[in-house]
């Protein structure tokens, strides 16, 4: 029961290994890319089951209820952050495909070495 | 205004690179980013000599206290960071006018400034700043306009070069990251000074080793110590010159910032080295980066590439001194972040010099160019005396009281691997002046001089490096304090 | 297109309420969960759908990719501006209080202005990183 009682970071751990692999084994450009926002993902759901508190509702104040439990909202703040980052990263890394399609007609990863060791 | 200068030195210049965009014009835009320099220099320069005479500063934003605020902190340690960044910006933009023109497209020169201001922003943010997560989104805002800058280079190999490094760079960001929230897991605290007064007390715990060897994987990505280094040298080679001069003078030295930062601030230098050894990790990598790294230097064809390959092995020195985990050691690494600023920017400046010129970096196109283009050469020749140490440069500086911190310790190994760095600095230096000087320029239209607004900069920074190297008594002062600071062993 | 009625005349129907949601989720942002961010990406959302139905040219037509990036820089002057007013003002960067007489008035004026440059910001953002990828002839 312990180890189950642990479920969100086994998540965040398989989450974090696929994106990795994905990442490392895979020759497409968009698809370690793909691998890239995976991996950063399990980062969000890490931080987002850190602040959570059993029974705690959003941190908003409402009126006659007091001795409510909040679930800590720093880390969803943070992470609302690393979201951010995350899909600039994105687009950046995206932008450079699109870019490097044009140059080198091909995104995968081989091909485009064969091309730059021919030069 | 005195008082809000640790904030200013970071918002003046975020406030410039949307300002570079709207104005549209090149020349415009170059000199809002030439603004925007000058101002982080000055605002650098009079934090340092705040902080030098009267301790840290601390700052909150938004009126928020710490640790529940954000807050600024500007010691001595940061204060050096940011004259080094802020310096080095307000050399390379006079140097970047011409250079840009030249190998950059016109509609894009109002982007290229705009990333390029904003890419010191950043790396200014994670000097100035005392927040660790704070840390992770400036590293993000310089890391994504450097992407940005180095595809902007003229062969389409930037553009690889630039996936290349995203992909990397985004992993060591996250790893920061996940280092980070799981600090904030134990202790439930981002500010650095708190994060330092309650991690003894959860330093048992699991979390927090793997917290550090995240943090530890994160950071070396970033600085490209050997061996996570695969994204430098491609991204160095290919990027536009003065985006070369500037990332490789800064962003590496902002990585090796952050190192200090986290393993001896946060962290603290008893469980950094005596609970988890990080030093049996970053000496024995630092001695490989050092012989390895020179060694291929030497086989490089490309200059800019032959540089980037010795920058791996000067950070190499740096995270050595940093490895010993003594003041002189702490200090030589302190003292080389500034040294290597300057000699890899004048000597990465001299060949933007050259490729605007030949139009190519390729050691082979140089032949001859200590006649055609006697300056330039000059400045390299300076440059890469002081790379290999020569006494009266600022890397013979470094290098003394690198040898210095290991002599202190008994090393004698590690003084002579620093000797044998030498020699191999040496080998490629020479591998360049030797096609410069002693071989006779290709017949056909003689290269001319380089202009002197590219001259001047560069020459600025030749001199930096003799003027610190004869005169080093308030460099190591400064580093020395830094160390000492970091050590906790008083002022 | 013009044969997809259903989707057009979708798209119209929906499109101002996307946009109508968007501002409802930036203006509720200091009492409730919203703010710049959700909003604009809302707002940017609307565009993109118009975008996808009527086609690019048309959507480049109401709201010129000039305009978006314009607006993508000046969101982050809203926001560092606001930081540096407050300066002038006296206060420490981004201190809220020192906008009002009452601290009250101050945090509301202040969290509104900084949510207004995000708006700003992350709406031209999201487009133009639209336009840039959908305005791109493959060769």
């Amino acid at each position: 029961m312990r180890l189950l009682g642990y479920f969100n970071y086994w998540i965040v751990v398989a989450l974090m290994m696929i994106g990795f692999y994905t990442m490392i084994s895979r020759g497409n450009l968009v698809k370690k890319l793909v691998g890239l926002s995976v991996f950063q993902t399990s980062v969000m759901i890490l931080y987002i089951s850190l602040g959570k508190i059993f029974g705690g509702t959003a941190p908003i104040l409402l009126e006659g209820e007091e001795h409510v439990v909040y679930t800590n909202p720093i880390p969803s703040v943070l992470i609302l952050t690393a979201i951010v980052v995350g899909v600039a990263t994105l687009a950046v890394g995206l932008a450079l495909v699109v870019r490097i399609h044009e140059a080198y007609g091909t995104i995968e990863e081989d091909e485009i070495h064969v091309q730059d060791d021919v030069m | 205004m005195r008082e809000n200068l640790p904030v200013l030195q970071v918002v003046v210049p975020l406030l410039a690179a949307p300002l570079a965009f709207l104005v549209r014009r090149p020349r415009l835009s170059w000199l809002v980013a030439l603004g925007a320099a000058f101002w982080a220099f000055f605002a650098a320069l009079s934090l340092l000599t705040g902080v030098l005479a009267s301790g840290a500063i601390g700052y909150e934003i938004g009126g928020w206290e710490p640790p529940w605020g954000i807050e600024y902190r500007i010691d001595e340690l940061s204060a050096w960071v940011l004259v080094i960044v802020s310096g080095i910006a307000a050399v390379v933009l006079p140097f970047a006018r011409a250079s840009v023109e030249r190998e950059i497209e016109r509609d894009r020169i109002p982007l290229f400034y705009t990333a390029l201001i904003l890419c010191m922003t950043g790396l200014l943010g994670i000097a100035a700043t005392g927040d660790v997560f704070n840390v992770f989104v400036f590293l993000e805002i310089s890391s994504l306009s450097a992407y940005g800058l180095i595809a902007m280079g003229q062969n389409r190999r930037a553009l690889t070069s630039s996936y290349q490094y995203l992909i990397m760079g985004s992993v060591g960001a996250t790893f920061i990251v996940i280092g980070i929230g799981l600090m904030y897991s134990m202790t439930g605290t981002l500010n650095m000074a708190d994060l330092a007064e309650r991690l003894p007390a959860v330093a048992a715990s699991r979390t927090i080793p793997v917290a550090f060897a995240f943090l530890a994987v994160g950071v070396s990505l970033k600085l490209a110590l050997f061996p996570l280094h695969l994204w430098l040298p491609n991204a160095y080679t290919y990027a536009p010159s003065a985006v070369t001069a500037f990332i490789a003078s800064t962003a590496t030295k902002v990585a090796v910032y952050m190192l200090l930062r986290f393993f001896f601030t946060v962290f603290g230098a008893a469980f950094s080295f005596e609970v988890m050894h990080l030093d049996r990790i970053l000496m024995p990598l630092a001695l490989v980066a050092i012989v390895a790294m020179s060694l291929v230097a030497i086989n490089q064809e490309n200059g800019k590439r032959l540089l980037a390959y010795s920058s791996v092995a000067q950070i190499g020195y740096m995270v050595l001194g940093i490895s010993l985990a003594s003041v002189l050691g702490v200090a030589a690494g302190v003292l080389h972040l500034f040294n290597h600023a300057l000699m890899k920017g004048s000597l990465f400046m001299a060949m933007g010099c050259v490729m605007y010129r030949v139009g190519s970096c390729r050691v082979e196109a140089m032949a001859g160019l200590g006649k055609t283009m006697p300056f330039t050469m000059a400045a390299f020749v300076v440059g890469g005396l002081s790379l290999i140490g020569v006494p009266l440069t600022v890397g013979f500086i470094s290098k003394w009281y690198l040898v210095q911190a290991a002599l202190e310790k008994g090393m004698w190994g590690i003084a002579a691997v620093v000797l044998l760095g030498s020699l191999l600095a040496l080998a490629y230096v020479w591998k360049v002046v030797e096609v410069a000087y002693f071989r006779p320029p290709p017949d056909g239209p003689g290269v001319r001089e380089a202009p002197l607004s590219l001259l001047i900069p560069t020459w600025v920074l030749v001199a930096a490096n003799l003027w610190f190297g004869i005169d080093a008594k308030t460099t190591a002062g400064v580093a020395l304090r830094a160390a000492r600071m970091l050590l906790g062993a008083g002022s | 297109m013009d044969d997809r009625v259903i989707l057009r005349v979708g798209a119209k129907v929906l499109i101002p309420f996307i946009l109508l949601f968007a501002l409802y989720v930036q203006f509720h942002g200091d009492y409730g969960p919203g703010g710049g961010f959700q909003a604009g990406v809302i707002f940017a959302a609307g565009f993109v759908l118009y975008a996808l139905v009527y086609g690019l040219g048309n959507a480049k037509k109401v709201m010129p990719p000039a305009v978006v990036h314009v607006c993508s820089a000046l969101g982050v002057m809203i926001f560092a501006g606001t930081g540096v007013v407050t300066m002038l003002l006296g206060g420490g960067f981004l201190d809220y209080n020192a906008l009002a007489h009452d601290p009250h008035h101050g945090q509301h004026w202040g969290i509104f202005s900084v949510e207004a440059g995000v708006l700003v910001t992350v709406f031209g953002v999201m487009v133009s990183i639209f336009y840039a990828f959908a305005g791109r002839r493959s060769s």
